[in-house]
């Protein structure tokens, strides 16, 4: 073990609960005993091994690194931010230079600096691994999320026999559309309908790339052998298509899901009546 | 070397893929389409291509060829049963086929075939009403 280790070993040994209580008073609400405890055992066995501080993915800091993902992970679950878990973790280094302070300061200043530097790297980087780790957790969620959204955003139902309808909502980009057109596609093949109706009342704006990705899809259904018809098209956006001069030339479009519904009717050769009473 | 087959049923000539098209498949296949048309007078065909499972852009363009050569020699051609994978495919590398038929299924592109084929039909006796009657009529 090097001298400055050796000299930190001795102040974790005897000095455990002093510091782990300074630590506990000084980050106050943010702290937690059990993560503390575990926190400064990993540590105590990093120093132990003769960590390199400088390299995070040093074998020696596994324990260290386990720790602080599991931290990680109950703090982004939990809704705290990246700036209080690391807080709470550069929180450890002044309990810990105190005890080394009052052990060397007299004795052996240069040790005492030596061990301070070592201390001072080793938390920092675990701290900056720790935001690191966090905000892949965060990232984590928001993809998935993000991917939950896709799927749910695009079903595909049947309105009447041979007739297939897509609700579109939220922006379309390039993988939104790959997915809506797979799925209708498939849908198509599977149930030999003749007619898709493509709704996108809940899609907010349309511009020129939107419109590409629309005409991709009628395209597609097109070749497969069946019909579109768009409908769902507000005012603003149909003004919007003009202006920026889409051409929508050769596509049904339709202002209501209805409307498409009812010359999805009048096409298959049904008439809809009301029995008079 | 593979040939794919031509069927005559009637008026019209059914054409089957049932394995992958290779490059030379396809030319052979466009030569023998259009001497058959030339032979027997058909006046639609039918390509169906649900086993279809690859494109590439020569046969997105062989496809749209083929048709092109059809419509020359008076035939209508419906593609049919185009799988969802090749649909994005060939939307993807920008051929829309345009000028081709299709549907869904065989028994459908058949139904759509004789009814464009009545359509013809029915628009030429009118054309013919319209014109003189010594102008020599277009139907083969």
């Amino acid at each position: 073990m090097k001298t400055e280790n050796t000299a930190i070993d001795n102040v974790l040994t005897r000095l455990k609960e002093q510091i782990l209580s300074d630590w506990m008073n000084d980050v106050g609400q943010i702290g937690d005993h059990q993560e503390a405890e575990a926190l400064l055992a990993a540590l105590h066995d990093a120093i132990r091994a003769d960590a390199d501080a400088e390299k995070i993915d040093d074998p020696a800091l596994d324990k260290a690194r386990n720790v602080l993902r599991g931290l990680s992970q109950t703090r982004a679950a939990q809704g705290s931010t990246a700036g209080e878990t690391s807080q709470f973790i550069l929180a450890v280094k002044k309990p810990l230079f105190a005890g080394l302070q009052a052990q060397l300061l007299a004795t052996d200043p240069q040790r005492l600096m030596a061990a301070i530097w070592m201390i001072s790297t080793l938390v920092d980087s675990l701290a900056q691994w720790t935001v690191t780790a966090y905000q892949r957790s965060r990232e984590d969620v928001i993809s998935r999320q993000q991917q939950e959204l896709l799927e749910l955003s695009t079903p595909v139902v049947k309105l009447w026999e041979g007739v297939l309808a897509v609700p579109m909502i939220g922006t379309l980009d390039s993988g939104r559309t790959q997915m809506v057109m797979e799925s209708l596609l498939q849908r198509i093949v599977e149930t030999g309908s003749e007619l898709a109706i493509i709704d996108i009342t809940g899609v907010p704006t349309v511009d020129t790339l939107v419109a590409q990705h629309l005409l991709k899809t009628v395209t597609a259904i097109r070749l497969m052998g069946a019909d579109c018809i768009i409908s769902g098209i507000r005012p603003q956006i149909a003004q919007t298509i003009v202006h920026l001069g889409i051409d929508l030339q050769g596509i049904t479009t339709k202002a209501t899901l209805a409307d498409a519904l009812s010359l999805a009717l009048k096409k298959g050769g049904y008439v809809v009546t009301r029995p008079s009473k | 070397m593979d040939r794919i087959p031509i069927l005559q049923m009637g008026r019209c000539l059914l054409v089957t893929i049932q394995v992958d098209m290779q490059d030379q498949t396809a030319l052979r296949l466009q030569d023998d389409l259009s001497t058959a048309i030339e032979k027997t007078g058909a006046s639609g065909v039918l390509i169906d291509i649900s086993a279809l499972e690859i494109v590439d852009s020569f046969i997105g363009r062989m496809l749209s060829n083929i048709s092109a050569i059809a419509s020359v020699l008076d035939a209508i051609t419906v593609v049919v049963g185009m799988q969802p994978a090749v649909a994005i495919t060939l939307v993807e590398l920008g051929l829309s086929l345009a000028g081709v038929r299709t549907a869904l299924n065989v028994e459908r592109g058949m139904s759509l075939l004789q009814l464009s084929l009545a359509e013809e039909r029915h628009g030429d006796a009118r054309n013919d009403d319209i014109s003189s009657p010594g102008e020599p009529s277009t139907a083969a």
